[in-house]
């Protein structure tokens, strides 16, 4: 397949997207039903193109087609099949056309689930996605092509990376572009409100379950890099709070906060503007996300002289879109005042709270993350802030959200029963405390492990309290409807997660130790026996094989075999190898020889390690099981809330920058 | 002021609180745990802190890799082509630490010998880190070309 | 937030913030670009390469000088066995070596001649010729940083040009066969 015939779909895929941007909206501003249904074929056209896109250059991948620039530096013969496949999106021309595939994925499914929306906030909705579209195609186009050709074709390719070589790679970027890229559905939902002036809220119940989704989709991208890390980078730590973690994880508070303010939206009516706010930044946070990682703009400013041209269009659509949207929201921010009153002591004052904390804590993120760019622009010198700075404020910021975690879901709207929560408070303060007496006698010593174990019970009693209520106090069959057992998965996780990664912290045993063969070494209460390295090869790639028998009381545990893996280009990949458990994962990782025949390792016993990632995806499924409440499904097509569509500054300003 | 204007007000004054509190613990926060890039010209010069830890950024000088025989600890110099400033470092090295490749180390100063405490090579495999490159134009234009910069060179 | 947000003034603070964001990227962007250009650019661009008088990889009993090479324009590629970004390089040069249609001299830097031979054999040689830098002396009158760096030469042994890091397909479209081309029409 001729890889200029991908270039074709693109620019077709970029026409089709400037008008699924402009004449959906100009029929919704017009009350043009012809125009407004011109949006779901546009819509479903544009897909087309850039499916096609996509596949062109996966066959030129599985084809070896070295012809493309993209593919020679990206694959090469000898590389797994599976591995081509991902390596479509291994850098960034291929990784800027998966996130329009997926943008595209989730505007079809928006055309085929909302077919019940009100048709003129609809077309809305389609026309700020094409927006979004155009921007990103127009980007992709003139500044990142992934079709373009070498000739003559060299023999073979260089190859994909090798730390990406991993089964992890598979998985983590579509997931995390999943939630990036959903939020663009949040996103759209609040501008096309902003267009239209809805006057009721109902949008934002409209919007929740893809919101929903969309976090689910970015806490389950997270949760895969994060092991992702911990398997492939040879060290066995699982956050690093490096640039690029942290463009990932200021989208996810932002959107954790929106989940949460548009639930109070939805069922108080309140809080609309934050609301609003709320949506606009998770969607300026994942287009940062997408931008800053692949520019390498967050390792320097530098980066924006090796391709100026990249920069600045990105600075240009963010500032557009951002900005636009911002500048909407200063005109038509609709009136907040709405919404019922509630009490200092109530599930509003807890949310609050949370999205507070949420929010500053993002702020806090987005601080470190960029002060070493500060630094640069004004020449204070060339710094770096390291996790002492993001780990001691993350948990200050936290401490708060985690106290008031179980008062929420217990409390009532608008006034809290102060005896319910004293009553709690007794229950969740007697059962924290007796964990952390447990878990002294079983041996955790440091007040750290103590606080974890004490701060992960506190959760986990309070979804236990409110799971007995609700038994209690609901009638059989509308005791847990799906978005209170969302909620309760979700917060259940949350418990999951401190355990884990504040025990694994404090118990940990981890060593660095040189080993010659036949020597063992005692780590907590296993005993790893190091037997040797031999030679070993893999499909693309020699590898030197160590062999390390563990035993506990003299039984054998497991034999694990970590490797130092060598490409044909010269990279030299570490592959750690872990014994995986449910309370302890027994990692090894080989090192170099350091002479006398002796090998450096790390050996680590990491107790819970699993419980971070599980708590993940139980915040995961949370997402996920809230998306199916009756609440959100629509019943019959909706009526039209919106006041009559009249001429007026707004969407005339908006679509002058469409059409940009 | 009737109550639901003064609950408003006691919210958003505990708001602005937290969020100055918070602003105010993030400023001390980072003033404590920033760490600062110099190049081996730098420390030569006596720009880097003495008793404080800092980075190290440079090129990991051709055949200056030793390990002291069985143990962990690895000797090497990092030079920027202008000046070379000796490291040690107790530890297992990351995948990408090669001779004449670019690296950050962590640590300080003690004795004339710079006492790592993590080296990080770059993953995303390119050319050098562009702080390190800064650092060595930086070197070079203050100090133009010097007579024999690389003493002893050579594998 | 809730209350404030009604008023016009309140509305518009999230509009000012982002825009005083932008404003100092756009600061941070321009002063970037003038100060790259200030330090990037080395020296020698446009002056004379330096002498030099360095043996052959393939048999080091013959040596090639500066001299030796001038009347034509020639492209001069800093590699070492060592270098895990000239690897990376080296299938563009694979592929690009006849398109040149000016010789591409290989400069292996500090590296000992029995690897770099074995690394050419294995991963095929794109150069015409291979001249080595044992001790790195002479590259340190280039002004060379590191591996790979690209230098183009004209027939009269001006450094015309130098790039840094690997050579991309991109950088050989925009920088490099332009500048062949011109020299190629200058020379005509």
């Amino acid at each position: 397949m001729n890889p200029e015939l991908g270039q074709l779909a693109l620019i077709l895929a970029l026409i089709l997207s400037a008008l699924q941007c402009l004449l959906p909206i100009i029929g919704a501003w017009r009350n043009n039903k012809p125009l407004m249904e011109t949006a779901p074929s546009l819509a479903i056209g544009q897909f087309v193109f850039i499916a096609m896109a996509y596949g062109i250059l996966t066959w030129a991948f599985w084809t070896n087609d070295f012809s493309v620039a993209y593919v020679a530096q990206n694959s090469n013969l000898a590389l797994p099949w599976f591995y081509k496949l991902a390596a479509v999106w291994g850098a960034h021309e291929g990784s800027l056309l998966l996130w329009m595939l997926i943008l595209n994925l989730w505007t079809v499914a928006l055309v085929v689930l909302g077919g019940k929306l009100p048709r003129a906030f609809f077309a809305r909705v389609i026309g700020v996605l094409g927006f979004v579209a155009f921007g990103f195609i127009l980007y992709m186009v003139a500044t990142s092509n992934p079709f373009g050709r070498i000739l003559p074709a060299p023999a073979n390719g260089a190859d994909l990376n090798p730390v990406l070589q991993d089964p992890g790679l598979t998985f983590h970027p579509p997931l995390l572009y999943m939630g990036y890229v959903g939020f663009s559905v949040a996103f759209a939902f609040a501008i096309a409100a902003l267009l239209g002036g809805e006057l009721k809220a109902t949008w934002v119940r409209w919007s929740r379950p893809w919101t929903n989704a969309a976090w689910a989709f970015l806490t389950i991208g997270i949760v895969a890099g994060s092991a992702w890390a911990y398997y492939e980078l040879g060290w066995g730590g699982w956050w690093f709070w490096d640039p690029v973690e942290n463009a990932s994880f200021m989208p996810w508070l932002i959107g954790t906060a929106l989940i949460h303010a548009q639930a109070i939206t939805d069922k108080r009516g309140g809080l609309r503007a934050w609301t609003l706010l709320l949506s606009i930044f998770g969607f300026a946070f994942s287009l940062l996300g997408t931008f800053l990682v692949r520019s390498g703009l967050l390792t320097s400013v530098h980066a924006f002289a090796f391709a100026p041209k990249r920069g600045v269009f990105m600075l240009v659509y963010l500032a557009v879109v951002i900005g636009g949207s911002l500048a909407l929201y200063a005109l038509r921010a609709p009136r907040v005042t709405g919404g019922k009153s509630f009490a200092l002591a109530s599930r509003e004052t807890m949310m609050l709270i949370g999205n507070l904390m949420l929010t500053v804590a993002c702020a806090m993120v987005l601080l470190g993350t960029l002060y070493p760019l500060v630094g640069e622009a004004l020449n204070i010198g060339r710094i770096s802030v390291g996790p002492p700075y993001f780990g001691p404020l993350f948990l200050l910021l936290m401490t708060p959200l985690v106290l008031a975690l179980p008062f929420g879901p217990l409390s009532r709207w608008g006034k809290a029963d102060l005896k319910v929560w004293r009553r709690a408070l007794v229950r969740i303060v007697a059962l924290a405390a007796a964990a952390g007496i447990i878990g002294f006698i079983i041996g955790v010593r440091s007040w750290y492990g103590l606080l974890g174990v004490t701060a992960a019970t506190w959760v986990m009693t309070g979804v236990a309290l409110f799971a007995i209520k609700r038994w209690r106090e609901a009638p059989r069959g509308k005791r847990y409807p799906f978005e209170m057992l969302g909620m309760m998965l979700a917060h259940f996780g949350i418990g999951v997660f401190i355990a884990g990664a504040i025990l694994t912290r404090s118990l940990s045993v981890e060593q660095d130790v040189s080993m010659r063969p036949g020597a063992g070494t005692v780590v907590g209460a296993y005993t790893f026996n190091f037997k040797g390295v031999s030679e070993v090869r893999g499909p693309n790639y020699r590898a030197q094989q160590g062999t390390m028998l563990i035993t506990r009381h003299g039984k054998p545990v497991v034999t694990l075999y970590p490797q130092k893996r060598t490409y044909p280009g010269g990279q030299v990949q570490t592959e750690a190898a872990i014994q995986a458990g449910i309370f302890r994962d027994l990692y090894v990782s080989l090192g170099d020889p350091v002479g006398d025949n002796a090998w450096s390792l790390r050996v680590y016993d990491k107790p819970f390690v699993r419980w971070i990632w599980g708590g993940g995806a139980l915040m995961m499924l949370g997402g996920f099981v809230v998306m199916a409440d009756k609440r959100f499904r629509l019943k019959h097509a909706i009526e039209p809330e919106t006041v009559p569509a009249r001429p007026d500054p707004v969407p005339r300003a908006k679509l002058a920058e469409g059409g940009a | 002021m009737n109550a639901v204007r003064k609950r408003r007000l006691i919210v958003t004054l505990v708001i602005l609180g937290a969020v100055a509190i918070a602003a105010g613990l993030s400023v001390f926060a980072l003033q404590q745990n920033v760490t600062y890039l110099y190049s081996p010209t730098e420390v030569d010069a006596g720009k880097a802190p003495a008793h404080h830890p800092f980075r190290l950024g440079g090129i990991v000088k051709e055949g200056s890799v030793h390990q002291v025989p069985g143990t962990l600890t690895t000797d090497f110099v990092i030079t920027d082509r202008f000046q070379s400033i000796p490291v040690r470092y107790t530890g297992i090295l990351p995948d990408l630490f090669r001779t004449g490749l670019s690296t950050i180390t962590t640590g300080r100063m003690e004795h004339g010998t710079f006492v790592a405490t993590t080296v990080l090579a770059k993953h995303d495999a390119t050319y050098m880190p562009p702080q390190v490159k800064q650092a060595i134009a930086k070197a070079k234009e203050e100090n133009r070309i010097p007579p024999h910069a690389l003493e002893g060179g050579g594998p | 937030m809730n209350e404030s947000a009604g008023k016009p003034v309140a509305r518009l603070v999230p509009l000012i913030a982002f825009a005083a964001l932008v404003a100092f990227f756009v600061v941070g962007l321009v002063w970037n670009q003038t100060h790259d250009a200030r330090f990037v650019p080395s020296p020698l661009i446009n002056k004379p390469a330096p002498a030099f008088n360095l043996p052959r990889l393939e048999n080091p009993t013959q040596l090639v000088s500066k001299a030796n090479l001038l009347g034509q324009p020639y492209l001069l590629n800093v590699f070492a066995s060592w270098c895990f970004a000239c690897a990376e390089e080296h299938p563009t040069l694979m592929a690009y070596r006849d398109r040149f249609g000016i010789p591409l001299i290989g400069y292996d830097y500090k590296d000992a001649p029995a690897d770099a031979r074995g690394w050419l054999q294995k991963h095929g040689d794109p150069y015409h010729e291979v001249i080595t830098d044992q001790s790195g002396e002479t590259a340190l009158d280039f002004g060379i940083y590191g591996a790979p760096e690209t230098y183009l030469i004209d027939a009269q042994g001006i450094i015309r040009y130098k790039h840094i890091g690997p050579l991309t397909p991109a950088v050989i479209a925009k920088d490099i066969e332009p500048r062949i081309r011109e020299l190629k029409q200058a020379g005509a």
